[in-house]
């Protein structure tokens, strides 16, 4: 279970939340809303211990983040904003790397997750002659190759098309069922089915 | 940890193959450091016992700006593309992957720098044993301008147009090097002992190769932040 307790955020002279408070159990997605700029993305980073919050502290499994960061962050997969790929690698080296990062066996190969989000026939391919869609999508296919319970998604269905969405919520929903925890933002909407969405909305 | 050794290998392969297709990042600093020290006969005149006097200055400070005008691709591309948040993320501490980049760093410029120097030390008219003496020099001071360059570009990563940034914090940095490098050339030169010169140039490497992956590692975090 992953919780944050009264969280304040300040950017450059700016409060951007304070005194958030925020909880997500096993089973459960958390869908954090608000418009541009009121700080979701930073509160993703602060959830994931990259950020350090003004004030307030998150814990995971009741045990805060930053007394057992190797623990949590095996616990852990983070898309960010960024896709985190080198766009002068192919999709298989860039996963290949990131497998070989968080040391955990997956259970499928990269092939197979490759094939998952649709890029079996681009996979010798330098990421620099993909589309941004498809650059997305060899971020996303790190979730098949992850075992990690909490799932920190930064607006995964950008640039993504009908198909790639579908094909990610049917990812996240396995994930829950699994009694996995996810995390994310999206201006989307999500169609997830039987799986507990909890709201929290940022305003300025 | 068993999982560290494999990630710091796997980064080393990868920023590796990331030099292998993008060989202007070793050719450009090279080619500088050749202009640069090519340039000082044309203004200095070509008197020779001038040139053997300030060659191995010459070559050190080329080597220094050669080292510094690399150095912001060394964490610059993985903080843009979010890689280097996905490694503060992987669980393995920083400050191994940093030692992992730095090595790369090295193997991608310093090494070059030292391939080429035989060239420009005839071309500055140094002796045959003098100048092994700068190569060794070159060999043990070079890792340190790496090291020390690592904490200041991972100090200014997430600045845009750092460049000058990061000049200023990191050339004063390099004096004792400078001088110790370029001192021992000179004592060779002069048929002087060279061996303290040279402990002192390992001492700082060893010095900068204990600490400057732990500072670089916490500035990143900063950097991160």
């Amino acid at each position: 279970m992953l919780r944050a307790q009264s969280i304040t955020c300040v950017r450059g002279d700016r409060l951007l939340f304070q005194d958030l408070n925020l909880e997500v159990h096993p089973g459960e997605v958390c869908q954090i809303q608000g418009g541009n700029g009121v700080g979701k993305t930073t509160l993703l980073r602060i959830l994931c211990g990259l950020s350090l919050p003004e004030s307030g502290e998150v814990l995971w499994n009741e045990a805060l983040i930053h007394e057992d960061p190797g623990k949590f962050q095996s616990d852990l997969v983070y898309i960010g904003h960024s896709n985190g790929i080198k766009l002068d690698l192919t999709p298989k080296e860039n996963l290949t790397f990131a497998l070989t990062l968080q040391s955990s066996i997956p259970d499928v190969s990269i092939d197979e997750a490759l094939d998952r989000v649709g890029l079996s026939g681009s996979q010798h391919l330098l990421c620099r002659v993909l589309s941004a869609g498809q650059r997305r999508r060899v971020a996303i296919a790190r979730l098949y190759l992850s075992r990690a319970p909490l799932w920190v998604l930064d607006e995964p269905l950008g640039a993504i098309d009908a198909a790639g969405v579908q094909g990610i919520e049917n990812a996240i929903g396995t994930h829950l069922d699994q009694g996995g925890m996810a995390i994310l933002t999206t201006h989307q909407p999500l169609h997830l089915q039987h799986a507990a969405i909890r709201a929290v909305q940022l305003d300025n | 940890m068993p999982g560290l050794s494999t990630a710091l290998i796997a980064l080393v392969r990868r920023d590796m193959r990331l030099v292998v297709r993008h060989p202007s990042e070793v050719i450009h600093p090279v080619m500088f450091f050749v202009i640069v020290v090519a340039l000082f006969p044309f203004g200095v005149g070509s008197d020779p016992l001038l040139l053997r006097t300030i060659g191995p200055g010459i070559i050190w400070v080329g080597a220094l700006l050669a080292t510094l005008l690399s150095l912001d691709a060394l964490f610059r591309s993985d903080f843009d593309d979010g890689t280097l948040e996905q490694m503060a993320l992987s669980g393995h501490p920083l400050t191994v992957l940093v030692l992992g980049k730095v090595f790369v760093h090295w193997c991608a410029t310093g090494l070059p720098l030292l391939i080429v120097t035989p060239l420009l030390g005839g071309l500055l008219g140094m002796a045959g044993e003098v100048q092994l003496t700068l190569l060794a020099a070159l060999a043990l001071g070079t890792p340190t301008l790496s090291l020390i360059g690592a904490v200041g570009t991972a100090l200014t990563v997430g600045i845009r147009r750092s460049g000058l940034l990061l000049t200023l914090l990191v050339l004063p940095l390099y004096v004792p090097v400078l001088i110790f490098g370029a001192s021992v050339v000179l004592a060779a030169g002069s048929g002087l002992p060279t061996v303290g010169h040279f402990y002192i140039l390992g001492a700082m490497m060893i010095l900068a190769l204990t600490l400057a992956p732990l500072a670089a590692g916490a500035a990143l975090r900063i950097s991160l932040n």
